[in-house]
């Protein structure tokens, strides 16, 4: 192939003006758009406007059997009232809060683990990974059955251990969430393992032969060397985990669908329930917003705290 | 044995540290070496005890998954805890198919996920090619929206998105998932991030060689991007076969049900067939399991373009 540096033909257009550069931009905005109109045709319509119309119609009045109509914040009104959105609400927290860090420090543990160059550590990789692309039907069925209360395994493995009170797990309202959270870590820590394995492969290994020369203990070089060097990859996965705590919703369906009581129920299932399940269309994209608003202060504070550090 | 060689490299230049090397020198260093390539292999036998108990500590539940699906329902939850069933039940494997329409479901959930794929990685990499090697006025604010839309939860619009489904009759069909999962910003997103390592020489020289931008992509672009179409190809078809709530959402009868959508109403039916249940589980995950084992390289790649350039 040439490399010569001859006007190029097509794109990219020139900044310079020019009836021929006009016509030339002309005919790259219609091969542009040739090229992306497919996709875009099917983005528009159904995820771009569906987003737009959410926002519109959390300001709305509008089930299955009545016309749509403009109330303002009357639903957001009925929302903040309403004891299950705050139960929901709670209980989404309380889920993100157990999820976010056991994941992040199972994670890092592994990679740091697997972090090395050793005759079929790719095969040690690839079976902690697997979990994370196993269908989730199945991790929730085989998950509830281990949680079995009476002779699952995790329960006579506690006996084993001395534990004489065992949990009754999905059958409880006080430990179903807990089952919850386990079964989910369980699934995601090998993705964050990959994330944390090329964060610390991109360490230069200098950085510990110095630190090794200056004497620095292992925890030392834990804490001053790879703690630090990582952070970009911590930051990306502590906002990853974080808004996908937010969104659980599917593994929490199948396992315990909101039960026992409301234990487990999470807002995407409240919106499912208001929206799809009773038809309330305007109130359950109020439900919508708030879920959105808070995944996005908590990706924007994120940024924030991040950006300090940095400076 | 790699990085103990390079353990041996970072200590050379401390071994006779200023001083002529005597042939003493070399005989201590030598034991040295010896103790420590000693003391590695140990190291190296531990590691690989440890991280073999792991992970069979964190294969459990795929272990107990087998091994159940192989047993007697009574024999599933026993205490003690049978690892090895005492008599292996294949017939589980057999009856299963009589029990419920395995053999639809498994279609139904081939069928969703070759045609989301070939869509998804189509248009994603025509709109990707747009994006990043066409340049025209309004590109980067469009190419906004899609990163945007990336960042809002789908559970946020998936009440619209239904509505619309309900008024176009798409409701309970294959196409009211194919139109929502087949266009997704992800793609677009992913392809793109490859397309940018792309030289756009390689591009000018294709077009002074007389080329078109279609035969650019064609003939140029999507020979050099194999791997990451394959990352997207995996990834697309992996996330639809394990797909639960699109199908639970739109699917309602029995006949369009995919394996997820099978194996969950089994579960609520019958919940005391442990046995049969495991066995519907591990059918459900041997797909994947095949697809992860020949593709798993362009898998952790996907995860970390799209993760780590994001």
């Amino acid at each position: 192939m040439t490399t010569e540096t001859l006007e190029p033909v097509a794109a990219p257009a020139s900044p310079q003006h020019g009836r021929g550069n006009r016509k030339q931009a002309r005919r790259n905005t219609l091969i542009g758009w040739t090229f992306i109109l497919p996709n875009f045709l099917g983005f528009l319509a159904f995820t771009l406007i569906p987003v737009i119309a959410a926002f519109a119609l959390s300001f709305m009045e509008w089930t299955s059997f009545t016309a749509p109509r403009w109330v303002g914040l009357e639903n957001f009104q009925r929302m903040f009232q309403s004891d299950t959105f705050w139960v929901a609400l709670r209980n989404t927290v309380a889920y993100a809060l157990g999820h976010v860090p056991l994941t992040m420090a199972l994670a890092l543990l592994l990679a740091m683990l697997l972090n090395r160059k050793l005759k079929g550590i790719g095969f040690f990789r690839v079976a902690i990974f697997f979990p994370y692309i196993t269908s989730l039907v199945a991790v929730a069925v085989v998950w509830n059955m281990l949680f079995s209360p009476d002779s699952g395994p995790i329960n006579q493995f506690l006996n084993s251990i001395g534990i004489a009170e065992t949990p009754g797990w999905t059958s409880s309202s006080d430990w179903a969430m807990p089952a919850v959270i386990i079964t989910s870590v369980w699934r995601d820590m090998g993705y964050y393992m990959v994330l944390y394995l090329a964060g610390l492969q991109a360490i230069p290994s200098e950085l510990y032969e110095a630190a090794e020369v200056d004497g620095a203990s292992a925890w030392q070089r834990f804490w001053n060397v790879t703690i630090p060097s990582l952070r970009p990859t911590t930051f990306f996965v502590v906002v990853m985990l974080t808004v996908s705590s937010f969104k659980v919703f599917d593994l929490i369906v199948v396992m315990t669908n909101g039960g026992p009581g409301r234990s487990t129920t999470v807002l995407s299932q409240l919106i499912y329930q208001e929206g799809i399940g009773e038809g309330k269309f305007g109130y359950s994209s109020a439900i919508s917003l708030v879920l959105f608003l808070i995944v996005l202060t908590v990706t924007v504070l994120q940024f924030k705290i991040q950006q300090r550090r940095e400076r | 044995m790699t990085n103990m060689a390079e353990d041996l490299k970072a200590e050379a230049p401390f071994a006779g540290t200023g001083l002529a090397v005597t042939p003493e020198d070399r005989r201590r260093t030598q034991r040295k070496r010896s103790t420590r390539e000693r003391k590695a292999r140990t190291t190296d036998v531990v590691i690989y005890a440890v991280l073999a108990a792991l992970v069979v500590a964190l294969m459990v539940p795929f272990i107990w998954m087998v091994s159940s699906s192989l047993k007697e329902n009574n024999q599933v939850l026993t205490v003690p805890i049978q690892w090895v069933p005492t008599e292996f039940v294949w017939s589980n494997y057999s009856d299963i198919w009589t029990r419920i329409p395995m053999m639809g479901y498994l279609q139904n959930s081939l069928y969703l996920a070759v045609i989301i794929t070939c869509l998804q990685v189509l248009t994603g990499s025509l709109a990707a090619y747009g994006f990043s090697k066409v340049r025209f006025p309004g590109r980067d604010v469009l190419f906004l929206a899609y990163i945007g839309t990336i960042a809002v939860p789908w559970q946020a619009y998936m009440v619209p998105q239904y509505i619309m489904m309900q008024n176009l009759g798409l409701t309970n069909s294959f196409n009211a998932l194919i139109l929502l999962q087949a266009f997704g910003a992800f793609g677009v997103f992913l392809m793109r991030q490859y397309y940018m390592t792309i030289p756009d020489e390689l591009c000018e020289a294709a077009r002074i060689d007389g080329l078109s931008e279609y035969g650019i992509w064609a003939r140029v672009i999507l020979p050099l991007s194999k791997p990451a179409l394959a990352s997207l190809a995996l990834l697309t078809f992996v996330n639809t076969w394990n797909d639960y709530m699109g199908p639970f959402i739109y699917l309602t009868s029995n006949r369009l049900w995919t394996v997820q959508l099978g194996l969950r109403s089994f579960v609520g039916q019958f919940d005391a067939e442990y046995a049969m249940i495991m066995t519907g589980s591990v059918i459900s995950v041997i797909p994947i399991l095949l697809i992860f084992l020949v593709g798993q390289r362009y898998f952790i790649q996907g995860i970390a373009t799209s993760g780590m350039k994001g």
